[in-house]
């Protein structure tokens, strides 16, 4: 037994089901030794995919994911993808192949100082320097990424650790850190505080973050926001936290928005930010969330309470613990005159838009997709225009929604679409993109077919980089600069390439019937649909 | 404001780099960082001093309690502590201000721990403030270099404790 063999063994104990990751030599010891597993390798055609794919499994199904790549390049190409799970923390074990230890600092092929390297976008990292540590560091990189404020944890093998031999293996069955001890229960007094202001509020709002799906306490909010009778509006990573049709659901907040849901959280005067950060995009100035009403900031995090605004009442701890502790206390009245206010703002403020007739317009288009989606369809966004038309006009009523919030990584949605329907392979999953997010993951087209993951794709094609022309319309008197896509390629032909259905939408009066093809098929395809390249969100 | 931030750290290779990488990151001052074993070899001692405003200095407590090789971070402000710093400076002396680089020593306290016969180095080991006095003494006279260690400081003894 070598220690590639002990890390598969780590693996397997921590009930991995796949592997996402790229071979070289200096992972080679541990690519060996997981063929004797009946862990699953799923072979990305770049590196930074693995990371979003293990991103998208675990958002799914709560699965902590696994990247595993080579040193060197390998561990480089995967830093934007252990940055895009930092900034939302997705938990993840990244395991970097290195160079042989007694040649670390010498510059020799593919070394790269990858633990330096990614210090500011992991929660904690591992150079392992001792074979017999191995079943400690990867207990703790799984319990540190999947406990607290979730986030990614790398761990870096140099070779001859790997190849080193082991007498046994034993898992540890606890972990102990004096350093790590992350806060569950939410302060008993702070709790009762809360409460007095539930009961006193009049125009009570719950702002659901990221942290309610990451933290698993959908249900939970659904509940508590109905038995306590307070509205819901989410931001951008928390969407699909409550369901689009919940009477009780107003939209979503930021610059990207709904202006109702903007509204709504100007106007209360009881507002319960719970696992959201109060970042810039949803809330660009923090002092609305103070001015005239009383803040609850509940984080798992105590960095993120007070680092934008400082709440009336912090609230540390895990978002669902305190759902469930707060639903032990008195039950707040019916604000039957807030809830009339709010329709009343949803019915002044709905965004109208003027679409071009020529083209497909990409709102009603998301409408109609997401409408006819199954339930618990997965719905992955990319970044960019197609992400904002995703956010406002998709419904998502028991499915998914995912897409890179905080980082806005292009190139997200394929990948991250390939693990969730590698979680759920009974569940749709949908990746939406531009024409400018799907070629910098396209390759991953192939990954799909040879692993038999069938999710679908649709690119929403204007031959621009849309958001950035947009930015230059607006900003730059249409001087447009690097924006031009001509060149791409053409996607029937692609599509047909790696041998899948292909659509193309281009006429509003079919699109309805494509959209049933599309849904209907089993096979994993590609759509394109045809949207205006002077269309604005 | 100042803050002095006294943080007990795993005593693992890497840290260092971790803690002035946090500070960086995040745009926190570090107007003095030092850092030696404490009297158990597992564990170090940094003494950092910042300054900032409250919420800066606030998110830097914050930040550091995150970081999983932290053990634990007290803060406390100038007054509530000790605080020392150790300096050694070599000046260039003559015959004529010799007298008077002897005579500023004594009065800051500051000894003469090497010299040729051109020039002295001195030693002080002070409050900040001492030392800054120190440089300002002996602006007139030519300094060849300086070095300095950052404040060390641990809170004032309690007997509580």
């Amino acid at each position: 037994m070598n220690g590639a063999d002990i890390l598969v063994k780590c693996l397997e104990e921590e009930k991995v089901e796949a592997v996402f990751g790229y071979p070289g030599v200096a992972i080679a010891p541990f690519y060996n030794s997981i063929l004797n597993s009946d862990i699953e390798t799923i072979l990305v055609r770049t590196e930074q995919n693995a990371a979003h794919a293990a991103s998208g499994m675990f958002r799914v199904s709560g699965k902590v994911g696994v990247a595993a790549v080579t040193s060197g390049p390998g561990a480089t190409n995967l830093i934007t993808g252990i940055a895009t799970a930092f900034a939302d923390s997705i938990p993840m074990v990244c395991i970097t192949g290195q160079v042989s230890s007694e040649l670390l600092g010498s510059d020799v092929f593919q070394e790269a100082d990858i633990t330096g390297a990614v210090e500011s976008f992991v929660k904690y990292s591992y150079l392992v320097k001792n074979v017999e540590d191995i079943p400690r560091i990867m207990k703790e990189a799984f319990y540190i990424a999947n406990s607290g404020r979730r986030g990614p944890v790398l761990v870096d093998v140099p070779i001859d650790i790997q190849n080193a031999t082991v007498k046994s293996f034993k898992y540890p069955e606890s972990v102990k850190l004096r350093t790590y001890k992350p806060t569950v229960k939410g302060n008993a007094a702070q709790i009762k505080k809360v409460s007095a202001e539930l009961l006193k509020a009049k125009r009570p709002l719950i702002v659901a973050g990221g942290g309610v799906l990451i933290g698993r306490a959908r249900k939970e909010l659904v509940k508590f926001s109905h038995e306590f009778h307070i509205p819901v509006v989410t931001t951008m990573m928390g969407k699909g936290a409550m369901p689009s049709d919940d009477p009780l659901y107003y939209g979503m907040i930021g610059n990207n928005g709904h202006p109702y849901a903007n509204k709504a959280m100007k106007e209360c005067d009881l507002l319960l930010m719970v696992g959201a950060r109060v970042a810039d995009r949803s809330v660009n100035q923090p002092d609305i969330t103070v001015t005239n009403k009383v803040l609850v900031h509940i984080d798992v995090d105590p960095a993120e309470i007070g680092k934008n605004v400082g709440p009336h009442i912090p609230l540390v701890g895990d978002c669902r613990a305190i759902f469930n502790d707060l639903m032990e206390t008195e039950r707040s009245k019916e604000h039957k005159e807030w809830i009339k206010t709010l329709n009343g703002f949803k019915e002044e403020l709905m965004p109208k838009r003027d679409p071009n007739p020529d083209y497909i317009d990409p709102a009603a288009f998301i409408e109609e997709l997401t409408n006819k989606l199954p339930e618990k369809a997965i719905y992955v966004a990319d970044v960019g225009q197609n992400q904002i038309w995703s956010c406002r006009y998709a419904n998502i009523k028991g499915g998914d929604f995912l897409t890179s919030g905080g980082m806005g990584t292009m190139g997200y949605s394929i990948p991250a679409a390939m693990g969730a329907k590698y979680a759920h392979s009974d569940r749709e999953v949908i990746a939406v993109c531009g024409d400018g997010s799907f070629q910098m993951s396209m390759m991953e087209l192939a990954t799909m077919r040879q692993h038999g993951l069938k999710s679908k794709v649709i690119v929403m094609k204007n031959n621009y980089l849309g958001m950035v022309r947009q930015y230059q319309h607006f900003t730059y008197d249409d001087k447009y600069s690097v924006v031009d896509l001509s060149g791409s390629p053409d996607l029937e032909k692609l599509a047909q390439a790696y041998e899948m259905p292909f659509f193309r939408v281009e006429d509003p009066a079919k699109m309805s019937k494509q959209i049933d093809a599309f849904l209907k098929s089993k096979e994993s395809c590609l759509m394109e649909v045809v949207i205006d390249p002077m269309d604005l969100v | 404001m100042k803050k002095i931030y006294s943080v007990l750290v795993e005593n693992r290779s890497g840290v260092l780099c971790k803690v002035a990488g946090l500070f960086s990151r995040r745009c926190f001052n570090i107007d003095s960082l030092a850092v030696g074993e404490t009297d158990d070899k597992n564990v170090s001692c940094m003494t950092i001093v910042s300054s900032g405003n409250q919420r800066t200095l606030e998110q830097i407590e914050k930040q550091l309690n995150k970081k999983l090789d932290i053990i634990k971070v007290r803060t406390f402000n100038e007054e509530q502590a000790v605080n020392r710093e150790l300096m050694l400076l070599k000046v260039k002396y003559n015959r004529t201000n010799r007298k008077d680089i002897m005579e500023i020593c004594d009065i800051l306290r500051a000894d003469i721990v090497d010299m040729s016969k051109t020039h002295l180095m001195i030693q002080i080991c002070d409050k900040p403030q001492k030392i800054e006095l120190l440089l300002e003494m002996l602006k007139s006279v030519s300094i060849v270099e300086v070095a300095r260690t950052g404040v060390l400081a641990l809170p004032r003894c309690n007997e509580s404790e």
